[in-house]
C-alpha cells in the first residue's frame, strides 16, 4: 500500500469519525437539558408547586398553580382560534383549489410561519393589547392562536393530499357529493395525521414566550375570566430566572421541567400515533 | 414526491358537469365557500400583519429616515432612537452562532445521511426532532445557570489567555455577552441544519457515490467531493434557515446577552439584540416615537427573516428537484 493511499485512508477514517463525533455531540445536548432540569427541578417540585399562589415577593414558598391554568387557558384559546382555521383552510387547499389561490394562500402561511414570534407579539399588542388599553388571557391566546395556523396548515393539507385519489373516486363513483366525500371519507383516512399536525403545533406554542411577554403580560395572583391578565409557565420561567431570589430561581427550574416534560410527552405521543401507520394504504 | 402529484384535479369531469346550482343544492358549493373563507383569512392576517409593522412605524422613518441603523444613541428621554447597537448584536450573535453551528450541523448531518445505518439514523433524528422542540425559554434558563458561569469561569479566561492578542477576545469576563448569546443560539440552530442538511444529503442519487467510489475514491472523498456539492444548494438553505432562526430568536438572548446598547469589537462585551430591545421595552415606551421605533426594528426583523426564509426554501426545493430529477429509485 503506497503511503499516499495510507494518508488518503487515514483522512477518510478520521473525517468519519469526526462526523460521528459531531453527531454525538448534537444529541447529547438533549441529555444535558433534560439531565439539568431534572437535577435542579426534580428536587424542587413538591405538591406545593401545583397547588399554591406564588408567595409574595421576598417570602419563600409558593407556587405556580396560577401558571399552570394560565398556561391551560391560554392554549385552549390558541386551539380554538388556530386549529379551525389551519383545519378548515387546508381543506379548501387540499381538495377545492387550485392555481393561484392555492399559491397565495400557501405563501401566506409559510411567511406567517417564518415570521419571529416576537413580531407575532408586536403585531398582537398592536390588534389586541392597545385598542382595550389593558392585558388580558383573550390578547394571549391569540397571539398563539396566530402561531399555530400556519403549522397547522401546512402539514394537515400533505396529509389531506396523501390520501390515494383511489378513495375519492370510489366514494364519488358511488353518488357521494364531494363534501360529503371529504368528510366520511377523506379526513377520516388522513385523521392520524392531521391529529399529529395539531399536536405538534400545539406542543410548538405551548412553550412560546415572547409573544405573552406583550399580551396576557403575568399575573402573580389567580386571573378571573378571558379579560384580565394572566401568569404562564413559559413567562414565569423567564421572570423568575433573572430574578435575583434564589427561591425563584429554584422555582423557575421545576417550571422549567414540568414544561419541557409535557412538551417533549405532547411530541413523542404524536410521533407515536403517526407512526402506527396510516389508516389507509398508499396508492 | 408521490403525494404532490396525486393532485385531484377538483373532482374532475364529475363536479364540471353538474350546474352550479345542483353543486349548491348537494353542499358542495357552500363547503366550498366556508373552507374557502377560512383559507383567505390566513392571507388577510398575514396582510394585516405587514400592514401593522409598515403603518405602526411611520413617525421613526419620516424622522429619522436612513439614520435611524446608522446612529447608536437609543434615548428614550430625548426621542433620539438610533438602532445600530441592536442591529449589531443581532447580526454578531447570529454570526458566531452560525461559525459554530454550521461545522457541527453538517458534519452529524453527514455521519446521519451517510454512515449510520437507517435505524440508528431514524432514532438519533428523533432526538434532534425533540431538541428542535425545546422552547427557547428553556436554553435561556440554562443559559442563565449553566453557559454564562461556564463562560466566567472558565472559557472566557482561557480565550483570553490563549488568544488574548485579537480584539475579539479582550476585555473583562462578564459571563454574559456577545460570545454567551451566540453559543447558547448555535445549540438552538443546530437541529434545524442537521434536519434540513440530512434530508437534502439522503435525496442526492445513489449512483453519484457509486460511481466515486467505483473510481477508486474513499468513503470520505465520494461523501465530501461529491454528495456534499451535489447538495450545496440545500445545505445553503438549512444555513439560511438557521440564520433567520437565530436573528429572530427572543427569549434565550435576552437572557443571556447582557442588554447593554453598545457597538464593541470584543465578543465579551455585554451587548443587545432587536428582539432583545423589543421584548424590553415594547411595553413601557414612554413615548409614541419610542414605540413606533420599536415597531420599526420589527419590520427589519421581519423583512430579514422573510428574505431569507424565501430563500431557503427556494435552495432547498431546487436540491430535493435536482436529486429526484436524476432517477434514483
Amino acid at each position: 500500500m503506497s503511503s499516499r493511499l495510507r494518508w488518503r485512508k487515514f483522512v477518510s477514517n478520521f473525517m468519519l469519525t469526526m462526523t460521528g463525533v459531531c453527531a454525538a455531540i448534537s444529541v447529547s445536548v438533549l441529555f444535558f437539558i433534560l439531565g439539568y432540569l431534572v437535577y435542579h427541578g426534580g428536587t424542587s417540585i413538591s405538591w406545593n408547586f401545583f397547588t399554591k399562589l406564588p408567595a409574595p415577593v421576598g417570602e419563600t414558598g409558593g407556587g405556580m398553580a396560577n401558571a399552570i391554568v394560565g398556561s391551560g387557558k391560554l392554549l385552549l384559546l390558541a386551539t380554538i382560534f388556530g386549529v379551525p382555521i389551519g383545519f378548515l383552510g387546508a381543506i379548501y387547499l387540499a381538495e377545492f383549489s387550485g392555481g393561484t389561490t392555492a399559491f397565495v394562500v400557501r405563501y401566506a402561511a409559510d411567511l406567517l410561519n417564518g415570521v419571529p414570534s416576537i413580531v407575532i407579539g408586536i403585531f398582537a399588542y398592536a390588534l389586541a393589547v392597545l385598542p382595550f388599553k389593558h392585558f388580558s388571557t383573550l390578547a394571549g391566546g391569540f397571539a398563539l392562536g396566530l402561531m399555530m395556523i400556519p403549522i397547522t396548515l401546512r402539514s394537515t393539507e400533505e396529509f389531506l393530499r396523501g390520501v390515494p385519489n383511489a378513495l375519492r373516486e370510489a366514494s364519488m363513483a358511488l353518488g357521494a357529493s364531494k363534501w360529503k366525500t371529504i368528510a366520511s371519507v377523506i379526513v377520516p383516512a388522513a385523521y392520524r395525521g392531521i391529529l399529529t399536525a395539531i399536536l405538534l403545533a400545539f406542543a410548538r406554542v405551548a412553550g412560546e414566550t415572547a409573544p405573552l411577554l406583550f399580551t396576557a403580560f403575568g399575573n402573580r395572583f389567580w386571573s378571573n375570566g378571558w379579560n384580565q391578565p394572566t401568569a404562564s409557565l413559559p413567562a414565569m420561567i423567564y421572570n423568575y430566572a433573572i430574578a435575583p431570589y434564589d427561591d425563584w430561581h429554584r422555582q423557575a427550574w421545576a417550571a422549567g421541567l414540568v414544561l419541557l416534560g409535557l412538551i417533549l410527552v405532547i411530541n413523542i405521543v404524536a410521533r407515536a400515533i403517526l407512526s402506527r401507520g396510516i389508516a389507509v394504504p398508499r396508492a | 414526491m408521490a403525494t404532490t402529484t396525486t393532485t385531484v384535479p377538483s373532482a374532475g369531469p364529475v363536479a364540471g358537469s353538474r350546474s352550479f346550482l345542483s353543486r349548491f343544492r348537494e353542499g358542495d358549493e357552500i363547503a366550498r365557500m366556508i373552507t374557502f373563507l377560512f383559507a383567505a383569512s390566513v392571507v388577510l392576517v398575514t396582510f394585516l400583519l405587514v400592514f401593522e409593522l409598515w403603518q405602526g412605524s411611520v413617525l421613526p422613518r419620516h424622522k429619522f429616515g436612513f439614520n435611524f441603523f446608522r446612529t447608536s444613541v437609543w434615548d428614550p428621554n430625548f426621542d433620539q432612537f438610533g438602532a445600530l447597537p441592536f442591529i449589531y448584536g443581532t447580526l454578531v450573535t447570529a454570526a458566531v452562532s452560525l461559525v459554530i453551528a454550521v461545522p457541527l450541523g453538517i458534519g452529524a448531518a453527514i455521519f446521519l445521511a451517510e454512515l449510520a445505518p437507517a435505524r440508528l439514523s431514524d432514532s438519533l433524528e428523533f432526538f434532534i426532532d425533540l431538541l428542535a422542540a425545546v422552547p427557547s425559554v428553556i436554553y435561556g434558563l440554562l443559559g442563565v445557570f449553566i453557559v454564562v458561569p461556564l463562560m466566567r469561569d472558565y472559557l472566557q479566561p482561557a480565550l483570553k489567555n490563549s488568544l488574548g492578542f485579537l480584539p475579539i477576545f479582550q476585555g473583562p469576563a462578564y459571563g454574559v455577552g456577545f460570545l454567551t448569546a451566540g453559543i447558547v443560539l448555535a445549540i438552538m440552530v443546530i437541529p434545524y441544519i442537521i434536519s434540513v442538511s440530512r434530508e437534502v444529503l439522503l435525496s442526492v442519487p445513489r449512483d453519484q457515490r457509486e460511481a466515486a467510489l467505483s473510481l477508486g475514491s474513499t468513503r470520505w472523498e465520494s461523501t465530501w467531493k461529491v454528495v456534499v456539492p451535489f447538495a450545496r444548494g440545500g445545505i445553503m438553505g438549512s444555513i439560511f434557515l438557521a440564520l433567520a432562526r437565530a436573528l429572530g430568536e427572543t427569549m434565550a438572548v435576552t437572557m443571556v446577552i447582557g442588554n447593554n446598547p453598545i457597538v464593541s469589537a470584543s465578543l465579551f462585551s455585554p451587548g443587545y439584540s432587536i428582539a432583545a430591545v423589543i421584548a424590553n421595552e415594547l411595553t413601557e415606551a414612554t413615548s409614541n416615537l419610542h414605540y413606533q421605533s420599536l415597531i420599526e426594528l420589527g419590520l427589519v426583523l421581519f423583512i430579514l427573516t422573510f428574505v431569507l426564509n424565501g430563500l431557503a426554501r427556494l435552495m432547498i426545493v431546487a436540491t430535493s428537484q435536482r436529486g429526484a430529477g436524476m432517477g434514483h429509485a
